[in-house]
């Protein structure tokens, strides 16, 4: 048993680099997807992950889950660590660490039944006992709002939320620790997201589940996370608390996101309009890598280091030079 | 009185399978007028794309129009033939698609695809619509588009691409601009200003601008009226601050609720979605009466038993339900 101030999940310094080379002759070099990120989260903690396509979020989602290799960094899961030679073997990463899809059509097999789809990983982990397995799938089907009937159907048979759910039944069923949802209601229907909100919400109290959320969409990010990190090619620019992201957004990245979020009780307000592309992480800008796209970046910023976290309160921290000068207003 | 650009009236759209017809889209009614922005919303299926097609002429076998008129500057659309569709394509409605990677042809640069609409459309030689294309290409804010304009589709970013396809939409000055998802492909901070320039455009024109989308946000915030669709029907028809501030019908107060909206969490904690029970019906299963009726709370055995009409409300709303609010 691991104490309880020992987070379940801590990553430190963790860099996921790709090897890539321009053109069937041209030179090797590595993109940096993710360069240096460090996270914790508690049990019964969630998590969001924001940021746009490319900024690395959905790399450090494999990366934990062993899925690709850290090129650095140390991962600690529930005392597991997951990189490095003390290398946790994938099937115990399996038991502590699972992950819910964003398209749920593309992610069960459509030629087993849901009771084969359920039940293999049990058997692969050495539930041998035909009832038992039985059981716990009839069990996992109830948790997320399923009869244990639907067990001898086809993943065809049902809708995009019920594929959602049984997806996420999947996942609970080793009974993980983290569970890490990459986009899980991009996919749906407006008026099926909020089943499936509810539900994540439901499980991650009712079972004291850790949630790894990664999505674009800020409304149900603010929703659901206790803690927010907001990445911007390949690093965390800001992450604190849901309410001090929400209501004091220090880094100009995190208020342009908000900013851009259009708001239908609020036809008035235009959103900041920030310019520029996001860079291709094969090529990143020299200095903080917002600075071309930042309305108020500062000549410090356009070379140079990467500028490191100012602390802005007990759990907030952001990566800018305008919080060192104080010249930073929203 | 302002001249509606479109009018649409009574559009029906069929699914036909074999001998039998099975009615996709029913009962659509609305008008666009010069200059207005005007929302159509709905979740998947509920028909928001076919009536973008069938505006466009591009419904394919086996959906058909199987009904009603096609207003564009008073000639119906609905009966023409695929070669007159064609030549007025690009020259007086446009359509602008939710994936500029595919909505782009992979082996022409984009230079020769924005020149190809004045080479059909407006008879120039390939040369001078080579000048021309630069003009577009610098209206929709692409810098240097002396160079860009031999780029060919991959090797622009999707916002890049989204503002070609804007630069093709809009080369021909259309009356009508189709915009079915234009941003949902794209990043968060990509889709303001991919907005932004669009109406810009559109405004400057005076082009009048169909805007397809299941973001409610977005709609509320750049039409000026906003029409609902469920299970192929308008169910609700407003302007676009009275729907989000008074919605009347219970799907649509369903949608506006079911959003996790920003800044609901902090007035009001983290309290649970509202959910609208169900599933959007299948074209083959809808319901007798009020589609919506299944899913509804407020549903009687009077929604159950016959469609239900449209019903006025002030100021020109509209709304499809024997018990709105």
């Amino acid at each position: 048993m691991i104490p309880a101030a020992t987070p379940l999940l801590s990553v430190q310094g963790l860099k996921v680099h790709y090897a890539v080379r321009q053109g069937w002759r041209g030179k090797h070099f590595a993109v940096r997807a993710v360069d240096g990120v460090d996270l914790t989260l508690r049990a019964g903690e969630c998590l969001g992950l924001v940021g746009e396509s490319g900024c690395g979020k959905s790399s450090i989602a494999q990366a934990l889950l062993g899925l690709v290799p850290a090129t650095a960094g140390v991962i600690r899961l529930d005392g597991h660590e997951i990189t490095g030679a003390a290398q946790v073997s994938a099937m115990a990463l399996a038991r502590s660490a699972q992950m819910v899809f964003q398209d749920p059509m593309s992610s069960l097999n459509p030629r087993q039944t849901i009771r084969e789809i359920l039940s293999a990983p049990l058997r692969l982990h050495g539930m041998t006992d035909r009832a038992e397995r039985e059981a716990r799938v009839a069990e996992m089907l109830g948790l997320v709002g399923m009869s244990p009937e639907v067990a001898s159907r086809y993943p065809h048979e049902f809708s995009g939320g019920q594929r959602q759910r049984l997806c996420i039944a999947r996942a609970l069923i080793l009974r993980p620790k983290l569970v890490i949802c990459d986009e899980p209601v991009s996919a749906l229907d407006v008026s099926i997201r909020a089943q499936i909100i509810n539900l994540l919400l439901d499980l991650k109290d009712k079972l004291g589940l850790a949630l790894l959320l990664i999505s674009h969409d800020l409304g149900v990010v603010e929703h659901m996370s206790d803690r927010i990190a907001v990445m911007y090619l390949g690093r965390i620019v800001e992450e604190g608390g849901w309410r001090e992201i929400f209501t004091a957004p220090s880094h100009p990245y995190t208020r342009a996101l908000i900013s851009a979020i259009p708001d239908p009780l609020h036809r008035d307000r235009v959103p900041a309009r920030l310019g520029g592309e996001i860079p291709s992480p094969m090529a990143p800008p020299e200095g903080c890598a917002f600075n071309p796209r930042c309305p108020q970046a500062l000549p410090q910023c356009q070379s140079g280091q990467v500028p490191d976290f100012t602390r802005l309160g007990a759990d907030h921290q952001a990566r800018c030079h305008l919080l060192k000068t104080g010249t930073s207003h929203a | 009185m302002t001249k509606a650009v479109l009018d649409v009236r009574n559009l029906a759209i069929s699914l036909s399978d074999g001998a039998v017809r099975v009615p996709a889209v029913e009962g659509v009614d609305f008008t666009i007028n010069r200059g207005e922005v005007f929302g159509l919303v709905g979740e998947s299926g509920c028909g928001k794309s076919l009536c973008a097609l069938a505006l466009a002429g591009l419904l394919k076998a086996p959906m058909a129009v199987s009904g009603g008129q096609i207003l564009l500057e008073g000639r119906d659309l609905a009966p023409l033939p695929p070669r007159e569709m064609r030549r007025l394509r690009g020259d007086k409605v446009s359509m602008i698609f939710q994936e500029p990677m595919t909505a782009l042809n992979p082996l022409m640069t984009v230079g020769d695809q924005i020149g190809e609409m004045f080479v059909l459309h407006r008879g120039l030689t390939p040369r001078a619509a080579r000048l021309k294309a630069i003009e577009a290409l610098e209206q929709v804010q692409v810098s240097s588009p002396e160079r860009r304009i031999n780029a060919y589709p991959h090797q622009l970013s999707g916002g890049m691409r989204q503002r070609v396809m804007i630069a093709i939409a809009l080369a021909c000055d259309p009356a009508l601009l189709i915009a079915d998802e234009p941003t949902t492909a794209l990043d968060v901070t990509i889709q303001a200003e991919i907005v932004e320039l669009v109406l810009e455009l559109c405004r400057a024109k005076g082009t009048a601008v169909m805007m397809i989308s299941h973001d409610l946000g977005l709609v509320a915030r750049v039409c000026n009226r906003v029409a609902v669709m469920y299970a192929g029907q308008i169910v609700e028809q407003r302007s676009a601050e009275e729907i989000f501030t008074a919605p009347a019908h219970p799907y649509t107060r369903g949608l506006i609720n079911a959003l996790p909206r920003l800044g609901r969490r902090l007035e009001r904690g983290q309290e649970r979605l509202t959910e609208i029970g169900g599933v959007v019906p299948a074209i083959r299963d809808f319901p007798q009466g009020c589609r919506f009726a299944p899913r509804c709370t407020r549903a009687t055995a009077e929604c159950r038993a016959a469609p239900v009409a449209m019903t006025d409300l002030n100021e020109g709303g509209r709304v499809r339900c024997l018990h709105h609010v």
